[in-house]
């Protein structure tokens, strides 16, 4: 299984903070695109959003890093803490 | 929540407030070798964008954060000559003049603890998984926007 996070405005956004799904995606992308045939406000926040941060087992990463079973993915606006 | 035995024992993030003071000191205890040590305190406006701002609401990611706290740190140590650092940030909700976050560093000479203190700073703003939502007087909530002038910042370090 996969865990997917979301946080801050894209968890209010999509209504819901975390879910856990299965690990069928080989990358951050294909889940992605998954994600977004949800629904419009889905393929706003995930796919036509240039503000999309993504993290793979707290770090950084990017549309094209791999994801296996065990992953924890999160999603969220640029950061504004300090 | 008290972590007893924290991962990273020079970074807190934490409800409560923190003595300035104190975090100086301790930061000093044991060593005799320091000769500098610079404090920076950020904390809540009462406006911002032109309004009124009544509350502000921290939110973080459990366990990166600390992760990207603890990077930004050792990148600090790797690049100025430094005897102790520590970084404190609040979570949850605060109120105007409630300070938000802290970092202090300790150096033999005042040089290398004034860029790191500011490098720190620098790259939490644009690196470390904190989102602000401020509250206006009428109740009206909005999550803050990520500033440009921040990334710019940041990249006077590279």
């Amino acid at each position: 299984m996969l865990s997917i996070l979301y946080f801050a405005s894209f968890r209010e956004l999509l209504g819901q903070a975390q879910e856990q799904l299965p690990a069928e995606f080989q990358t951050v992308e294909c889940l992605l695109n998954a994600l977004a045939q949800r629904g419009e406000a889905w393929q706003q926040a995930l796919l036509n959003n240039q503000n999309l941060q993504i993290a793979v087992n707290h770090d950084v990463a990017h549309r094209h890093t791999p994801i296996k079973a065990g992953d924890e993915v999160a999603f969220f606006p640029p950061v504004t803490g300090g | 929540m008290v972590n007893p035995k924290p991962i990273f024992p020079h970074i807190r993030i934490c409800e409560e407030d923190f003595d300035l003071s104190t975090e100086a000191r301790n930061l000093r205890a044991g060593h005799k070798d320091i000769g500098a040590v610079v404090t920076f305190v950020g904390t809540v406006r009462d406006i911002n964008e032109g309004d009124e701002v009544s509350v502000l609401e921290l939110e973080h990611y459990p366990g990166m954060t600390e992760k990207a706290l603890e990077k930004i740190r050792l990148q600090a140590h790797e690049r100025w000559s430094l005897e102790a650092s520590r970084i404190i940030h609040r979570i949850g909700k605060m109120y105007p003049c409630d300070q938000i976050v802290m970092v202090a560093v300790a150096s033999r000479h005042r040089e290398n603890a004034f860029h790191a203190a500011h490098f720190i700073m620098d790259y939490l703003k644009t690196n470390a998984p904190f989102w602000k939502k401020e509250t206006l007087p009428d109740g009206f909530e909005r999550w803050v926007d990520a500033r440009v002038s921040d990334k710019e910042a940041e990249s006077r370090w590279n």
